[in-house]
């Protein structure tokens, strides 16, 4: 089983308070990998919102390769975080050349472009960085993307976050996500980590996705370069959430729709009948069937978590205004918000999308049997 | 045996026959049931001369024999008249006297049953036992980390969906601009496969009919079924029945002027339309209702004069090509209907198959696609036909389905999987297997038979004279003194049996995958096989 956190906080945070957590759920997870995604960041990247920045593990035949690629395509350095790592890498944690954070400059010509067209550009940079790389393997890219900062290791969550020294005044965000992995049907891959990012988009889940290989094959048949991957089982989430989100032009509360679809009485009595039943035959092959809790991220900032149909996963979501948090147990919640009142804290059921709003003021309950927002 | 007896090239003796009656002479009442049932006269009494011996034990009188006679079962050695294993003597035999034994050798009767010319006929199914879909096992259990469902305590949704299904984004632009989205039904996955009133005896179709109804109407089981090529009665044509009802037309049209005509009448529209462009049992060839069969309500219902015999041509005679039969046929019969139900070919297992299912994917009023393997039950074909003809499902199936990945299109049109399912009883294992390849449901025929009204058939060559009418259980004559044998309301439970415990059955496959919300339809990574080479063929794990 796999253990996550997210937090999204008014005052940027740093990564360290969310592996904190993860610790004290390490009951749930085996330290085999930690995953780390961070948004709305603070410090030195606050004041370069639209620089894409680039996240990932180089050797140092790939940072040369990288920075020649780069500077052919006419992307220029805008800044970076570097790690100074301690001589002797923790046992568990593989010895990496340079852990990279990299925010660019677009290339001039760029200039003009507008986002959808820039999305598209980032994407396609990250998805032919990542080939260079697995061919090579001296490239693991995890995100592209402007406001965006992801890390992903091998070894314990707590560990791994003291040995890269991520407690920094430079490092701090208002959104993160955090997963501490058990590794369990697949090969040790550090794309097989969560959280998974895609276009703004970023997920990560708790559970096993039985329905993988259908869904897999649907993705993979869109014809969109950035369905790839699949490491994971769990990537397809993020996946599916984009396919909602971007190719439907849907908002976020239907992606229960699409992934946990309603059954009987209540899918034939929901105001938006007609509509549903679209969907869920024409999204057939999106339906997830396993024990799955997904926490995601969107561009606006917002923070959700999603249960499947039949709640077998745990997840709570609580806190105050101006700081909430999502956990798979009450204890990561305990740590990181003691102060908060408890009798709010929220744990969705089966039908319930729970969302934290880019105001941060409230948790947002979205039932499955409430109408949807009208389509435009 | 006399030394003048003739012996001509086809006189063959019991050893040569497939089937050998033992009969028991101590336990014979010599009642004459066995004789009287017997669908084919294939035994009569014998009246038998034995000699006996008398020794005599003292030495002043003298030994003697004297020949006595007895009666008891013969059994007739003309091919026309050779035992066919249904064991019907044995079944009413009061002393369990006699039983048909299958001979240790195949008989030689495979070389003489073409008597004046005339190769042979027989309904059932391809005499093969077993099968590769019965080697096919379940392999990924949940385990450890995510454990496995409860079959008997969670919710399940096992439905599929018969008809053309929009990729998501044109679904939602039709949806936004009211524009037409083609019919879907969302049904069980287990479909009655076509069996035509005329092949059927009218108890079996009613059976059929009111079983299916109840699992609809009580058990909230959205079960389909199939008329076969013989149109359907008026009446049910005129009722809410006939929403559980796939109408078959065929190559011979029968009993369509009668649909056609009750359109205007019926209450409900039917579930679907199936044209059938070929059979597993006999790729190729036609439908065949041999005359004995045809009585004068089957005449009625077809629209054909009684008492001859109705072969339908290999082909839709009015069209040359399949591109044809869906630029014409599916259309029309969508517009039929005002386009609100729909319609799908079926076709036998073929190399061609993937042909047939591009063309489809370009037609949007293509709803789906049925796919026979050769393993398929029939009424009536000719032995060659169902014994050498056809293609084996699994492959077909899963070559068919990675092949709509490849286009994007596995969600769009549904296939459907038949021939074979269940041939050794192992109905739910095989359909999950046929589904997890790629099928989006399963149909039918012969397991229903054999499972709701104890049809003897198999694939040892045991009875299938369903192509004659003399069916000894009654479910494929259209004699009243046969198939008054049959109770509909038996046949009826029996159908709701046989899909209670298939869905229960089929809840303990999918339940330990971890699948439970949506039917796990080319769930490939859930499968596995110890034959190597079917295991690359089908792309699934080789396991052993």
């Amino acid at each position: 089983m796999c253990r996550l956190f997210a937090i999204t906080s008014d005052t940027p945070v740093s990564p360290l308070v969310a592996l904190n957590a993860l610790d004290v759920m390490r009951e749930g997870h085996d330290g085999s990998g930690v995953g780390l995604f961070l948004r709305d960041l603070g410090g030195a990247f606050d004041e370069m919102k639209d620089a894409p920045i680039l996240s990932g593990i180089f050797t140092k035949e790939g940072i040369k390769r990288l920075d020649t690629f780069m500077m052919n395509l006419g992307f220029m350095t805008k800044y970076k975080i570097s790690f100074k790592l301690p001589k002797n890498t923790p046992e568990g944690i593989p010895k990496r050349d340079m852990y990279l954070i990299r925010a660019y400059e677009y290339p001039e010509e760029w200039e003009g472009r507008n986002f959808e067209e820039l999305g598209k550009e980032l994407m396609n940079i990250r998805l032919t960085l990542r080939e260079k790389g697995k061919a090579e393997q001296d490239m693991i890219v995890f995100s592209f993307w402007p406001d965006v900062i992801m890390l992903k290791e091998i070894g314990d969550p707590l560990t791994v976050g003291r040995y890269l020294q991520l407690d920094r005044e430079d490092l701090r965000a208002r959104v993160i996500m955090a997963q501490g992995r058990q590794n369990t049907n697949y090969a040790i891959n550090l794309y097989a980590c969560h959280p998974f990012f895609l276009q703004g988009i970023s997920t990560m889940t708790n559970g096993e996705n039985t329905a993988f290989v259908p869904i897999k094959e649907f993705l993979m048949s869109r014809g969109f370069p950035g369905y790839t991957g699949f490491q994971s089982d769990s990537e397809v989430f993020t996946h599916i959430l984009h396919y909602t989100l971007t190719k439907l032009g849907l908002g976020l509360e239907a992606y229960k729709h699409i992934i946990t679809p309603l059954q009987g009485a209540a899918f034939e009595n929901h105001p938006n009948a007609l509509l549903l039943r679209q969907l869920k035959q024409s999204c057939r092959s999106m339906i997830i069937d396993g024990p799955n809790c997904v926490i995601g991220s969107l561009p606006d900032h917002s923070l959700f978590m999603v249960q499947d149909r039949k709640k077998l996963r745990p997840g709570v979501v609580g806190g105050r205004p101006g700081q909430y948090a999502f956990s798979s147990e009450i204890c990561g919640l305990d740590a990181v918000i003691p102060d908060r009142d408890k009798s709010k804290d929220f744990q969705p059921m089966h039908l319930d999308t729970a969302i934290i709003g880019p105001d941060r003021q409230e948790i947002k309950i979205c039932h499955q049997t409430d109408p949807l927002p009208l389509l435009h | 045996m006399p030394s003048n007896r003739p012996i001509t090239p086809s006189s063959l003796s019991i050893k040569d026959l497939p089937w050998q009656i033992h009969w028991n002479k101590d336990k014979c009442t010599l009642c004459g049931s066995c004789t009287a049932v017997c669908p084919v006269n294939a035994i009569e009494l014998g009246v038998f001369r034995k000699r006996s011996v008398e020794t005599a034990l003292g030495i002043n009188r003298s030994s003697s024999s004297v020949f006595k006679v007895y009666q008891g079962i013969r059994q007739k050695t003309d091919p026309a008249y050779s035992c066919i294993g249904c064991a019907m003597c044995t079944q009413v035999c009061p002393n369990d006297a006699i039983m048909p034994m299958k001979s240790d050798e195949v008989g030689k009767l495979a070389y003489h049953i073409n008597q004046g010319g005339q190769p042979r006929r027989r309904g059932g199914r391809r005499n093969v036992t077993g099968g590769l879909l019965d080697q096919i096992k379940f392999i990924r259990i949940s385990m450890l980390t995510d454990p496995a469902l409860d079959a008997g305590r969670h919710e399940f949704e096992l439905r599929t969906l018969l008809g053309r299904v929009l990729p998501p984004e044109e679904s939602l632009a039709h949806f936004k601009s009211n524009g037409w989205i083609p019919p879907v039904r969302e049904i069980y996955p287990l479909i009655i496969g076509s069996m035509s009133f005329g092949a059927l005896s009218p108890p079996m179709w009613e059976g059929l009919q009111m079983g299916v109804t109840y699992l609809n109407e009580e058990m909230n089981m959205p079960v389909r079924v199939c008329t076969g090529e013989g149109g359907c009665p008026p009446r049910l044509l005129r009722s809410r029945f006939l929403q559980y009802v796939i109408l078959q037309v065929a190559s011979g049209y029968f009993g369509w002027d009668e649909i056609i005509h009750a359109i205007p009448e019926m209450k409900v529209d039917p579930c679907a339309i199936e044209i059938k462009y070929g059979q597993g049992a006999k790729p190729g060839d036609g439908g065949l209702l041999m005359w004995n069969k045809v009585n004068n309500l089957i005449a009625a219902i077809r629209g054909v004069p009684a008492g001859i015999s109705l072969p339908s041509p290999p082909t839709h005679q009015t069209q040359y090509s399949i591109e044809e039969s869906v630029a014409k046929m599916i259309q029309s019969m969508s517009m039929a209907w005002g386009f609100r139900v729909p319609v799908y070919p079926k076709i036998s297992a073929t190399s061609t198959a993937l042909a047939v299912l591009n063309n489809l994917t370009r037609n949007a009023y293509a709803s789906g696609l049925a796919i026979d393997g050769e393993d398929g039950g029939t009424g009536a074909a000719y032995d060659v036909s169902m014994n050498s003809m056809g293609h084996p499902i699994a492959t077909n199936i899963r070559d068919s389905y990675l092949n709509l990945v490849a286009l994007g299109k596995q969600n769009e049109i549904p296939l459907f999987a038949g021939g074979g399912v269940g041939k050794s009883g192992n109905l739910a294992s095989n359909a999950a297997a046929l589904i997890m390849l790629g099928a989006s449901g399963v149909q039918i025929g012969k397991y229903i038979m054999q499972a709701a009204a104890g049809c003897l058939g198999s694939e040892t060559d045991r009875c299938n004279i369903c192509n004659i009418g003399l069916c000894p259980k009654g479910i494929t004559s259209q004699d009243p003194r046969l198939y008054r044998r049959l109770n509909p309301e038996d046949v009826a439970q029996r159908v709701v049996d046989v899909y209670l415990s298939f869905d229960t059955e089929l809840k303990k496959i999918v339940a330990p995958l971890g699948r439970s919300t949506s039917l796990p339809i080319g769930m490939s990574d859930a499968l596995g096989i110890n034959d190597f080479n079917a295991a690359e063929r089908l792309n699934i794990k080789y396991v052993v």
